[in-house]
């Protein structure tokens, strides 16, 4: 054997040492950059919309499909006895909805009288479905699958049912993300529907195990506020349409100064089972007023 | 080569995994934190610069998906996958003290420096709630959680690599 042994050539690498301090100093590039002066990075939505967000798709695809086969599976006898009763009740309220529809044509030809335009109805609304979960115990955010190529832009309003979701905070390629007004970093301003006083939404995580989020700045003179009224999100919120539901009062106290009051809202949306939302196409800057 | 390609889809399937499947078994709203998991596993079983790489790809994941800025969660797992790292020296498959251990602090590590860092400051003092109500909760479902991982890495490991070789 030759005592010439060959050796293949030692791949160069970067110590481990260094790499923790290009890491590093990346890192805290990327959080001054994003914290401090606001600035997007869109590349990794783009990356993970290409990566990630297909195969969350699936899953939730799956989750759904099996969700949907054991509900099945437990409502059909209920189904069956329920489609007699409901046939029999469609008669009947086929003659009802006759009456009904010369009504409402009635109604509407008052409204345009009175221009009393219904915003809620006339909202542009796409349905998207949730695929993400947030990142930890910490924050309520979801990864929902329409992004920019859905016309999703930053800021739209997130509604689920009647109630009031929370708004899109940032927008990849085919996914969004949608931060919840039960966040504990979310602040929305809203007003009781019936005595248009306007206060201040809270997310708040302390809070929110128990079903609450909190208010505050509640400005009531006259203590016409009562447990049980509506509060929709008010004219002068920014990011928010007016006029959404967004909970009902459950408790009130008077602030220490005298001149506010807070207390707990119950959120109109049930944000533990969020499978379908809808995301208004109508932003609040371009609304017509 | 191997070795990459086995981490990058490891790290792949639990950054899906943890945001799609464990919300569905989420308890009581809590969510077990199997990134730091497989952070803190890669660390002491792979050794330190596995352990950083690791450590930053979950955590830039997390940024992703959460409300953080970029670069936080990415710091933050990186430091934890590379300290982990010092501990493949004494790490011996068999024994489950010490994974369990390190797997306990760092989590308990990451949950108290982002309370510290992104609720403290925020004027949110009530620690002992927020230890009783979401730290505790959350270390105990991802310790419980983190022995099928750590076996399954294990086990994938060994029959991968052969021989359980950890790289200097």
């Amino acid at each position: 054997m030759s005592p010439v042994v060959k050796r293949p050539k030692d791949k160069f690498r970067l110590p481990t040492k260094y790499w923790l301090l290009i890491l590093s100093t990346l890192s805290i590039l990327m959080m001054a950059l994003t914290f401090l002066f606001d600035f997007k990075i869109e590349t990794p939505n783009f990356i993970v919309g290409f990566t990630l967000v297909p195969f969350q798709n699936g899953i939730s695809d799956v989750g759904m499909y099996f969700t949907d086969k054991a509900e099945l599976i437990a409502q059909i006898n209920d189904l069956i006895k329920e489609n007699n009763e409901l046939k029999e009740k469609v008669d009947s309220m086929e003659i009802e909805i006759t009456t009904l529809t010369q009504d409402k044509y009635e109604l509407n030809n008052l409204r345009t009288l009175y221009e009393l335009d219904d915003r809620y109805s006339n909202l542009q609304k796409t349905g998207a479905r949730v695929i993400s979960g947030g990142s930890d115990n910490w924050f309520n955010v979801f990864g929902i699958n329409k992004g920019e190529s859905d016309g999703i832009k930053k800021d739209m309003n997130v509604m689920a049912g009647a109630g009031l979701v929370g708004r899109v905070v940032e927008v990849g390629p085919n996914w969004s993300k949608v931060l919840t007004v039960i966040d504990d970093s979310s602040n929305v301003s809203c007003m009781v529907l019936s005595t248009s006083d306007t206060l201040m939404v809270e997310g708040n995580l302390e809070t929110m195990k128990d079903g609450y989020i909190r208010f505050s700045s509640l400005s009531d003179k006259d203590d016409k506020v009562k447990i049980g009224d509506k509060v929709v999100t008010s004219y002068i919120s920014d990011k928010f349409l007016p006029g959404i539901l967004v909970g009902y009062i459950s408790y009130i106290e008077s602030d220490s100064n005298g001149l506010t009051k807070s207390g707990y809202i119950t959120p109109a949306v049930d944000f533990e089972h969020l499978s379908e939302v809808l995301v208004v196409l109508d932003l609040k800057e371009n609304a017509e007023e | 080569m191997k070795r990459f390609i086995y981490n990058a889809v490891v790290i792949f399937i639990c950054i899906i995994l943890h945001t799609t499947v464990f919300h569905a078994l989420s308890i009581n709203g809590i969510i077990p934190n199997i990134l730091i998991v497989l952070t803190a596993c890669a660390g002491f079983m792979q050794g330190k610069r596995i352990g950083m790489f690791t450590g930053f790809f979950c955590g830039f994941a997390l940024d992703v998906f959460g409300y953080t800025p970029f670069g936080y969660f990415a710091l933050i797992y990186m430091l934890i996958g590379f300290l982990n790292g010092y501990f493949s020296n004494t790490f011996y498959p068999e024994d489950f003290k010490l994974p369990l251990l390190l797997i306990t602090f760092s989590d308990l590590t990451c949950s108290i420096t982002e309370y510290i860092t992104l609720f403290l400051l925020r004027s949110r003092f009530d620690f002992s709630y927020y230890f009783l109500n979401i730290i505790l909760p959350e270390l105990a479902y991802t310790v419980f959680i983190s022995v099928f991982i750590y076996l399954l890495l294990l086990i994938s490991q060994k029959f991968i690599f052969k021989t359980f070789v950890k790289e200097k």
